[in-house]
């Protein structure tokens, strides 16, 4: 498979703070591509870089083989960039927003209006922008990256301040862009986002990546991959910790959670102990990659 | 449709919504018109209040003939207390007291108010003049007749019209686009027209049709309004010079709010500072008053803003009948003011808040 983008060593200074500091990342074709990390990690500026909005004070980027800085005509119609919900014109509706953008990159009206279908806004087309909630300004301004059909759509922060029920119906139409074989870079502050929807995500902290991979590789590469807790006075702690495959043992007088590489292992001797009482079994999550990459708890 | 069309028609679209706009732009401006204009309208020669103390022969055994005249020029009012018509003339209520002794005809002014007082004593000198030749009874040799040098028909609406409309057009122009590319910066706008195929020169082009389209509304319902009978605005034969002026005057506007919408980072800043160019460009451009009559520095002040020179320009040709040829030098220097604001506001612009 053919690179799309390829970035070396970018970096990027404001003042004192390196907003970028040797960042090197390449997204393939028809890939779902996640930047992931706090706020202030870089992301953004990370992708303003790739997206051509930005220099970079040195490494070297390339996009479909070519630099987007300066400012490359050749390159725009393949790009397909979703901006903050509030870049619309002002007082116009849904239907005029869509065909105005449309009509920059030469699209005709009709496969316009097609793109509210595509996000689900039909029935708001004849509404102005100022009046559609978070999650449809949203949807419209995905809508509004889409429809030129790029073939590579970048995702900056799509679901931020939306509500779980409006970012888990967002994650359908995010889904739908790379099932037709579109590339997708996608910034999160979300780790269940990038778990859910990435095939590959890098995990970013302080203008650096520390890590990247497919979410499950990230996830398995853990020392403790697993966590099974029971309901805590079952059983001590410190017979907890002579349980075959047993790493690490905490009691917080809730639950004893025995962190393990082997859960199955721990499970069967739990079992034969007659210890079962109130079981839980956690796969460890991309917040703990962050945790062991970081030392610190994720917090967005 | 293509990308400037379609541009320029989502643009016209929110400006037509914005009601806010439309009131300051168009409504407001056009108030003013009508609020002068029919101040001006009502208003006639400003006649001479004068008190008759007692009887004076002039004024009661006038012949009827000249009664109608006189009527036009002088509200009289009789009392017969001389003192307090002394009195009332010296606190100004009344510009001059008339009173017979024998065949003097005494006018009692007061040197408060000259100008008044001049006025009342040519108008008595007139009336006793022509008494006088009426005793005679001869028929008069000379007569005066008195001939403004402007077109009859110059009343205060010939001045206003041009004025006004180049302070609506001022505003709607500079406020219009300085706030428009703050928008455009801070809502990310600018940087979605950017990461389009789109020349931007395209998307400023297509901001700067849509003013001028606006602006050609603005003349023609000015105009109209001010030509209705009552405000009684008579074109001279030139008159359509006016739309290249306006156009040429929309330029230089548009040029200096992209300037300050370059510059500044907020809204409220560029709507500030947006003010502040306006509101002395108008008063000393001549919108609401004549700078013919000010003093010297004063007019060579007003000749930094443009609007001074689209003012003058559109006078010339709306109203004082010149030829076309007459405004070129105000068409180049309304242009040099675009060139010249727009290569700064180039140099300035900025795609980013920061």
């Amino acid at each position: 498979m053919s690179n799309t983008i390829v970035a070396n060593d970018l970096r990027k200074r404001y003042g004192d703070v390196n907003a970028v500091d040797g960042v090197s990342l390449t997204v393939e074709a028809g890939e779902f591509f996640g930047i992931l990390g706090p706020n202030g990690a870089g992301k953004t500026t990370t992708l303003e870089i790739i997206e051509g909005l930005r220099q970079a004070d040195a490494g070297e980027i390339s996009v479909f083989g070519q630099s987007p800085w300066p400012r490359n005509p050749a390159l725009l119609p393949r790009m397909g960039v979703q901006l903050q919900a509030s870049a619309f014109f002002e007082r116009l509706t849904a239907r005029e927003q869509l065909r105005t953008f449309g009509s920059l990159y030469g699209v005709p009206g009709r496969k316009a209006d097609e793109m509210l279908e595509v996000v689900g806004l039909s029935d708001k087309a004849d509404t102005q922008v100022e009046k559609l909630s978070g999650g449809q300004a949203q949807r419209l301004s995905i809508a509004c990256a889409l429809v030129h059909e790029p073939e590579l759509v970048f995702l900056d922060e799509p679901t931020a301040a939306l509500d779980p029920q409006a970012r888990r119906n967002l994650w359908d139409v995010l889904r739908a862009i790379n099932t037709d074989g579109r590339t997708v870079v996608l910034t999160t502050h979300y780790m269940d986002e990038a778990e859910v929807l990435c095939d590959r995500v890098a995990i970013m902290d302080h203008g650096r990546i520390l890590r990247s991979g497919a979410p499950a590789t990230l996830v398995r590469g853990l020392d403790s991959a697993a966590r099974v807790s029971v309901a805590s006075g079952v059983m001590n702690a410190d017979e907890a910790r002579t349980l075959p495959g047993a790493d690490e043992v905490t009691d917080d007088e809730v639950s004893l959670t025995i962190s393990t590489r082997d859960a199955p292992k721990v499970v069967a001797a739990l079992a034969e102990r007659g210890a079962l009482e109130g079981v839980q079994i956690k796969g460890a999550t991309l917040e703990d990659v962050f945790l062991d990459l970081t030392g610190r708890e994720y917090r967005a | 449709m293509s990308s400037f069309k379609s541009l320029a028609s989502a643009m016209f679209l929110g400006l037509r919504r914005d009601r806010g706009a439309l009131f300051f732009t168009i409504a407001l401006p056009l108030l003013f018109l009508v609020a002068i204009g029919g101040l001006f309208a009502q208003q006639s020669t400003p006649k001479s209040k004068v008190l008759e103390i007692g009887s004076v022969g002039v004024v009661d055994q006038m012949p009827a003939a000249m009664r109608a005249d006189f009527g036009k020029s002088f509200k009289v009012t009789r009392i017969s207390d001389r003192n307090a018509a002394l009195e009332k003339v010296k606190k100004g209520d009344y510009d001059a007291a008339l009173e017979q002794v024998g065949d003097q005809v005494v006018v009692h002014f007061s040197a408060a108010d000259q100008v008044k007082s001049g006025t009342v004593q040519g108008q008595v000198n007139g009336l006793v003049q022509a008494a006088n030749q009426a005793a005679s009874g001869q028929a008069p040799k000379y007569r005066l007749r008195a001939e403004q040098v402007e077109d009859k028909s110059l009343k205060a609406i010939q001045y206003i019209t041009p004025g006004v409309l180049g302070w609506a057009l001022a505003s709607a122009g500079m406020f219009g686009a300085s706030t428009t590319l703050v928008t455009w910066r801070t809502k990310g706008i600018l940087r979605r027209l950017r990461l389009s195929p789109v020349p931007i020169r395209t998307v400023f082009a297509a901001r700067v049709a849509v003013s001028l389209g606006m602006a050609l509304v603005q003349t023609v319902l000015f105009i109209g309004v001010a030509t209705l009978p009552f405000f009684g605005l008579k074109l001279s034969h030139y008159w359509w010079m006016a739309i290249p002026m306006v156009l040429c005057g929309v330029l230089a506007f548009l040029a200096i709010g992209m300037l300050i919408g370059a510059w500044a980072k907020t809204q409220e800043s560029a709507q500030a500072v947006s003010q502040m160019v306006v509101l002395p460009m108008a008063f000393l451009g001549g919108s609401f008053f004549p700078v013919d009559e000010a003093p010297k520095w004063l007019r060579v002040v007003s000749e930094i803003f443009p609007l001074r020179h689209l003012n003058d320009g559109m006078l010339k040709v709306m109203a004082r009948g010149a030829g076309p040829a007459s405004v070129l030098p105000q068409l180049g220097i309304l242009l040099a003011f675009a060139l010249v604001a727009t290569i700064v506001a180039v140099r300035v612009f900025r795609w980013e808040q920061i």
